[in-house]
């Protein structure tokens, strides 16, 4: 009961598999009551899979088992119904390309009103009042004028303003945002990444960011998860990972990001590609791309264990702390030699 | 918006025209009316004279001025055989044509989308196959082998219903299912592809995300998209009203237009065959036209596009 009430959404042991072709092998996450937390990691390693299998989204030929609790409450093999209470209302999602995600041949006031119509029972007058409301919130400008217009007639930055709105129509405890900004050029990135923290401030609700952007996600969240091929492996506040990432494959995404501060960092990306869910390696799944990797780390896989600072990390060497970023820099570049 | 109308009325007078112009050429490159009419024993000075009082002796291109001027004039041309108005000959048999083609129109539509939807939103399951499996034995057996079929098993063995005829509406029956079927594939093959391809947009997941009931998901976001494609066959169907009768209207004798055209052919009788051509295209082409303004109404994309 302490646990239920301590946090909004729980993960235990979530999978999924298509086809029979495991792509998440059992995920354990909290989200806090308003808590922002961040999902980093290379395309395909199952951020947007975790999510939309707690929201039930995924297609039916997703098999999907493990717990997914909101306020204790369990979804998994729930009916439709249970699904259709949670989505919008408690937990909602935006998505990386707005443009599309938008219904193309509905007026976007009457796409906002649906879902005001849906969570808060607004209809007529007051469901358009309080649209306008939330269009001006999220920073639609001359709403009034454009309420009737459809989602072509908006850019995509709009169209993701518009998707916020959306968003917020239900009044939900938990915003999932899978790539909010992706698929926008980077002034209007870095203002959805403001309105999405402006409106966290605003109305409390929680934060689940979803981003290949380290940068955005620290702006963002409190706490970052980084996954790897369908598995978290290491877990801690902002301040620990971006200060010392101890697992190789968050101290690799750093180092590929391009830095204009420090001395003279090279950017140096992560070695070979994300295996093929089908055929993941043994033992641990990033040994083959590993700087790190020893005989023992491609039979054996690493559990996902706390260590002493807090943090989780799945790792059988990890970074030692306090290791100067350079360091790597020059075992990499003696490898290239 | 006028400027969009106007360039397709524009362009579907010019395919009236080709049609008309291809068919007054070929009707005269292939066969001597005045040889069909009059039989093969009449005297050189008979056809002669019949050749001269249509007209036939003049140069082709002659002829075809004449023709297309009294076209404009509202004069679709005399009947060599009945010595009628063509288009009156032809207008008389429209209602008949009509009392085929508009119910199984109706079983096109009614029995089609819904088993096309219904599969896409069940696939894989035994009712998807079923309609998969149905839709291509609908339209890939033609229509004239579905007709015998048809009369083999319910006229010929079973006896229940008339083999031909047009005496009362259970005459009807035979006809119009065999004109319906392979429409009734057509359009559940098109509208289970449109409805799936609709179904894996983002912008359905969002309706999902949204907390919308199932029901809600599919009428309000996933059909109004489905229709864009599901209009287009719809109206190749509506365009194709009459031309589509020929053949089954001459299995089951059914006094309508597609009859009217296959004995009117056998006898030369240019004036007639030239009005139901010019009926079938230029139905063909005012369907068209519907369809193209459909869209702009269907999905607002289109309807900015066209303004430009
Ligand atoms: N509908 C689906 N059918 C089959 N496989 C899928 C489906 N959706 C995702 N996958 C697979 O699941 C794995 C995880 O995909 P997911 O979309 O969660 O990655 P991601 O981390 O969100 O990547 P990205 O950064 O590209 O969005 C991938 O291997 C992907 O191919
Ligand atoms: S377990 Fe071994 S291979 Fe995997 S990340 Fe740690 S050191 Fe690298
Ligand atoms: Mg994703």
């Amino acid at each position: 009961m302490d646990r239920a009430s301590s946090n909004l959404v729980e993960l235990r042991g979530l999978k999924v598999a298509f086809d029979g072709v495991r792509v998440l092998h059992g995920i354990d996450l909290n989200v806090g009551r308003g808590e922002a937390v961040g999902l980093v990691g290379e395309s395909g390693c199952g951020k947007s899979v975790t999510w939309l299998a707690a929201l039930g989204l995924l297609p039916g030929k997703a098999s999907v088992t493990g717990s997914v609790r909101l306020d204790g409450q369990e979804l998994v093999g729930g009916p439709r119904e249970v699904y259709e209470q949670v989505r919008g209302g408690r937990i909602a999602m935006i998505f990386q390309d707005p443009s599309s995600s938008l219904n193309p041949v509905l007026r976007i006031g009457r796409q906002i009103v649906e879902a005001l119509s849906l969570h808060r029972g607004l209809r007529g007058d007051p469901a358009r009042r309080e649209a306008l409301r939330l269009l001006d919130m999220v920073g639609i400008p001359d709403a009034r004028r454009r309420f009737d217009l459809y989602p072509h007639e908006f850019s995509g930055g709009q169209c993701q303003r518009l998707m916020i709105a959306m968003a917020l129509a239900g009044e939900p405890d938990l915003l999932i945002a899978d790539e909010p900004t992706t698929a926008l050029d980077a002034t209007i990135q870095a203002q959805i990444l403001d309105l999405l923290i402006q409106l966290r401030a605003e109305t409390g609700m929680a934060t689940v960011f979803i981003s290949h952007d380290l940068g955005a996600v620290s702006q963002v969240c409190e706490r970052v998860c980084v996954m790897y091929a369908g598995r978290i492996v290491e877990e801690g506040s902002v301040a620990q990972l971006f200060s010392e990432p101890r697992h190789p494959y968050t101290r690799g995404l750093f180092d590929a990001i391009p830095r204009i501060d420090g001395p003279r960092h090279r950017l140096i990306p992560i070695p070979g590609t994300v295996p093929n869910p089908r055929h993941l390696p043994e033992g641990c799944s990033f040994s083959p791309r590993c700087f790190r990797a020893v005989e023992a780390c491609r039979s054996e896989r690493p559990a996902l264990e706390t260590s002493a600072d807090g943090r989780q990390l799945a790792c059988l060497r990890p970074v030692p702390a306090n290791e100067p970023v350079e360091r790597r820099t020059r075992v990499i570049e003696d490898m290239l030699q | 918006m006028i400027r969009f109308v106007a360039v397709r009325l524009l362009r579907a007078l010019v395919t009236i025209f080709a049609v008309v112009t291809f068919a007054f050429v070929v009707l005269r490159m292939s066969g001597d009316p005045a040889q069909v009419m009059l039989g093969p024993d009449v005297p050189q000075e008979a056809v002669d004279a019949f050749r001269r009082s249509w007209g036939l002796d003049q140069p082709l291109w002659v002829q075809y001025l004449a023709y297309v001027k009294s076209i404009f004039t509202g004069d679709f041309g005399v009947s060599m055989r009945d010595k009628a108005s063509a288009l009156d000959l032809v207008l008389q048999r429209v209602p008949a044509t009509l009392q085929l083609t508009l119910p199984a129109l109706l079983l096109k539509l009614v029995l089609g989308i819904p088993a096309g939807v219904y599969a896409a939103l069940h696939r894989q399951s035994f009712a998807d196959r079923g309609v998969i499996l149905l839709a291509v034995l609908g339209f890939t057996i033609p229509s004239f082998v579905m007709g015998l079929l048809l009369v083999l098993i319910f006229a010929v063995i079973l006896g229940v219903l008339p083999s031909g005829g047009q005496d009362t509406w259970v005459h009807g029956i035979l006809p119009t299912i065999t004109m319906s079927i392979g429409g009734i594939g057509i359009l559940a093959r098109f509208s289970r592809s449109a409805m799936i391809e609709v179904m894996g947009q983002p912008y359905i997941r969002t309706a999902s995300a949204k907390g919308l009931k199932w029901p809600d998901v599919v009428w309000n976001h996933a059909l109004p998209n489905a229709a864009v494609p599901i209009v287009t066959i719809v109206g190749f169907m509506v365009g194709s009203l009459i031309a589509g009768a020929v053949v089954v209207e001459s299995i089951f004798s059914w006094p309508g237009i597609g009859r009217l055209l296959i004995v009117s052919v056998g006898n030369r009788d240019l004036a007639v065959v030239q009005c139901i051509l010019l009926i079938i295209a230029a139905t063909m082409v005012v369907s068209n036209l519907v369809v193209d303004l459909l869209y702009g109404w269907l999905d607002p994309r289109l309807r900015s596009n066209a303004a430009h």
